[in-house]
């Protein structure tokens, strides 16, 4: 097949594939008597309209980014991480295991090792998989799905049986001290009102800027895509892969238990079930609509955002949309940029034959 | 315990392993004819809805198990086109799926139904309700035998007898029957069936839309002979187990069903067990029951415990040769 030209392999076709979606995804509402277009007006009100809409877009962005750098990076290597879930819910357990043990303490100083204590969890869970793949063979893909459950079983266990300080009746841990926790940026900016965007967003935009930096510019990065690109070859240049499956997947558990940090740490002040509710999931469909480039994972982490506000809204204005339509987005999203996305590749090829600007 | 107790325990062993052994078997077919199959647990939760709503509408059960599998076949086909015709990632189309799945069910559920997602309470004909095997009523009062035949093997709906009826038949069909073998083969090395002169876009659409009768069949036996409606999420994982439970059984009909009663089993007694005090460990937490399954499949993954190896053209999508 002839190679497209560069703009439209790395704009256009994504773009379509994203348009595609969104266009099954209006046929559906119309198709249960609702208007779409009047539904994405809302969404855009609810999203950037007014101060605390504007901080929870926000707030969502920030689990998205981390939820689909966890996934990207993991793609980059080859492998598909299908566990941002289950490893951001166990980063949580880091995140207030040291919170607790620091209760009162100022956030300046246990906002680093929520950091790093909530990573190491993360990746430690992340790691278990990258090792079952590296020296057993096991597929990373099923794997990872079957510890998303054990970890929320463990989980559940932990919350509900260890710790959950006795007379509390929800299941919930202690709480973090105010003085403790990650501070909301309200507390700078008025604007955000009664938002619970936190300080953890400039995190998220600077891991954006690490992934890029690392897969990229560094050797290990270039080891990295050698090993996704083609294993045979990375290992004949001396690359030890199940070394490296491991190092990514421990990288992308990290990375993924920041969510954690987000929420156990800036918003809820302690740990509650089932906090992460879907967030790694988002990770996967924003990590292949973004093609897993930190651009692109940023710019849909805030279209998801966007939707997950917007859809907030939408619940209240729009009774007969449900905030799953939500999901049903995320789902078409994935399908026709993940699984479907080279449909349009030869109807394009076709279009764009004449070789302007493109390689063959 | 006693053997009372036993008889309720297996009883529910055997209604908790039904979805499992239907979905597990649908799972066999797709992956034996080279299809990973992640998306079973959207088919479940997608023919669950669809056989609530429609026998919610139509009153009648029958015409639930037809739009169970319908949209069984619905999805199956999507899945179709993205791993077959447009050689897309098959893992990435049936994680696709089970999203879709649980978006559209609730959505569409609140639309039509107005009840948070949930479909109306089903009754009567609109559900599959227990048949009474002969003489069940008249051997009841026998002990042991009568006992075990009238808990036990009587009083199950339809679609439990035909779950157990489905694994001889799989095994049938995979190993004696031509097809069966194609279906083998299709799965192990496509260029040799190719070279056949036999069409592999073909076989493993069929391969699809056998997938889809039994996953169909599956999921409506969870809304509407299980349970009497559908709730929100209410395949709650099994599509996972049984793709756990497809790969502990090595991708053989006879082993499938056995872990998917194993599965059951542990499901039954994470039921049974809530806050009972054992002699010496206590109380067992019912999450780590919940555990297990994962946790076995996962050790098996590895290779501790013997090794699990997929059909060898497992989620490699097939491309003649120009």
């Amino acid at each position: 097949m002839r190679a497209l030209p560069r703009w439209v392999d790395i704009l256009l076709l994504p773009v379509l594939n994203v348009v595609l979606a969104f266009l099954v995804g209006g046929l559906i509402v119309l198709a249960v008597g609702q208007n779409p277009l009047q539904a994405v007006g809302i969404m855009l009100y609810g999203a950037f309209g007014y101060g605390s809409g504007f901080g929870y877009t926000l707030y969502y962005t920030t689990d998205f980014i981390f939820a689909g750098l966890a996934v990207s990076l993991a793609y980059h290597a080859g492998l598909f991480n299908i566990g941002p879930e289950g490893q951001a819910y166990i980063g949580g357990l880091g995140v207030i295991l040291i919170g607790l043990a620091l209760n009162g303490v100022s956030w300046m100083f246990v906002f680093p090792l929520m950091i790093i204590c909530g990573a190491a969890f993360g990746a430690a869970w992340a790691f278990v998989p990258g090792y079952l793949q590296a020296k057993r063979g096991s597929h990373i893909v099923i794997t990872t799905i079957l510890f998303n459950f054990i970890a929320a079983s463990l989980m559940s266990f932990l919350i509900t049986r260890v710790l959950k300080p006795a007379g509390v009746n929800s299941d919930e841990s202690a709480p973090l001290d105010a003085l403790t926790r990650v501070p909301q940026l309200r507390s700078f900016i008025e604007l955000f009102k009664n938002s619970p965007v936190n300080i953890t967003f400039f995190l998220a935009i600077a891991a954006l800027g690490f992934v890029y930096w690392l897969i990229w510019h560094t050797k290990f990065g270039y080891r990295v895509r050698a090993l996704g690109h083609n294993p045979t070859a990375a290992n004949y240049a001396g690359i030890s892969n199940q070394k490296m499956i491991m190092i990514v997947m421990a990288m992308a558990g990290a990375l993924a238990a920041m969510v954690a940090v987000n929420n156990v740490g800036g918003v809820q002040g302690r740990l509650i079930l089932n906090f992460v509710n879907g967030a790694g999931f988002v990770g996967i469909a924003v990590a292949f609509m973004g093609r897993a480039h930190p651009v692109g994972v940023g710019l849909s982490a805030l279209l998801f955002g966007v939707l997950y506000q917007g859809g907030q809204e939408l619940a209240f204005q729009m009774p007969g949309i449900t905030r799953e339509m939500i999901v049903t987005l995320q789902a078409l999203v994935i399908l026709f940029t993940g699984a479907m996305g080279d449909m349009l590749r030869a109807p394009l090829a076709r279009l764009f034959s004449a070789p302007a600007g493109g390689k063959q | 315990m006693n053997l009372v107790d036993i008889t309720l325990i297996l009883d529910s062993t055997v209604r908790l392993a039904i979805p499992l052994i239907l979905a597990c078997l649908a799972g066999l077919f797709s992956e034996r004819a080279g299809i990973v199959d992640i998306g079973l647990e959207g088919k479940l939760l997608a023919s669950a809805f669809a056989a609530a709503a429609m026998s919610a509408v139509t009153g009648s059960a029958w015409a639930g198990l037809c739009a169970g599998i319908g949209a069984a076949f619905l999805f199956s086909a999507i899945h179709g086109l993205a791993s077959i015709n447009l050689k897309g990632n098959q893992t990435i189309s049936g994680v696709a799926l089970n999203f879709l799945a649980a978006g559209l069910t609730t959505f569409l559920g609140q639309s039509w139904f107005k009840r948070g997602g949930y479909t109306p309470q089903l009754s009567g004909d609109q559900r599959f309700s227990p048949i009474t095997l002969p003489f069940a009523n008249e051997l009841k009062e026998v002990p042991v035998i009568g006992q075990i035949y009238w808990e036990l093997i009587s009083g199950h709906n339809i679609i439990t007898y035909f779950a157990f009826l489905a694994v001889p038949i799989t095994a049938w069909v995979l190993f004696r029957t031509r097809f069966g073998l194609r279906l083998r083969a299709v799965g192990e090395n496509p260029k040799a069936i190719d070279t056949a002169g036999i069409s592999v876009t073909a076989l493993r659409y069929q391969a699809l839309i056998i997938t889809a009768v039994l996953v169909g069949i599956g999921g409506t036996y969870l809304s509407i002979a299980q349970s009497a409606g559908f709730n929100n999420n209410m395949s709650a994982g099994r599509g996972y187990i049984a793709l756990a439970a497809l790969i502990f059984a090595k991708w053989r009909p006879g082993p499938a069903l056995l872990v998917c009663l194993m599965f059951g089993f542990l499901d039954a007694v994470q039921l049974r067990i809530q806050g009972v005090q054992f002699p010496i460990v206590g109380e067992v937490p019912v999450q780590f029951i919940q555990m297990l399954p994962y946790i076995l499949t996962v050790i098996l993954l590895a290779g501790f415990i013997g090794r699990a190896i997929a059909p060898k053209a497992s989620g490699i999508p097939y491309t003649k040769e120009r």
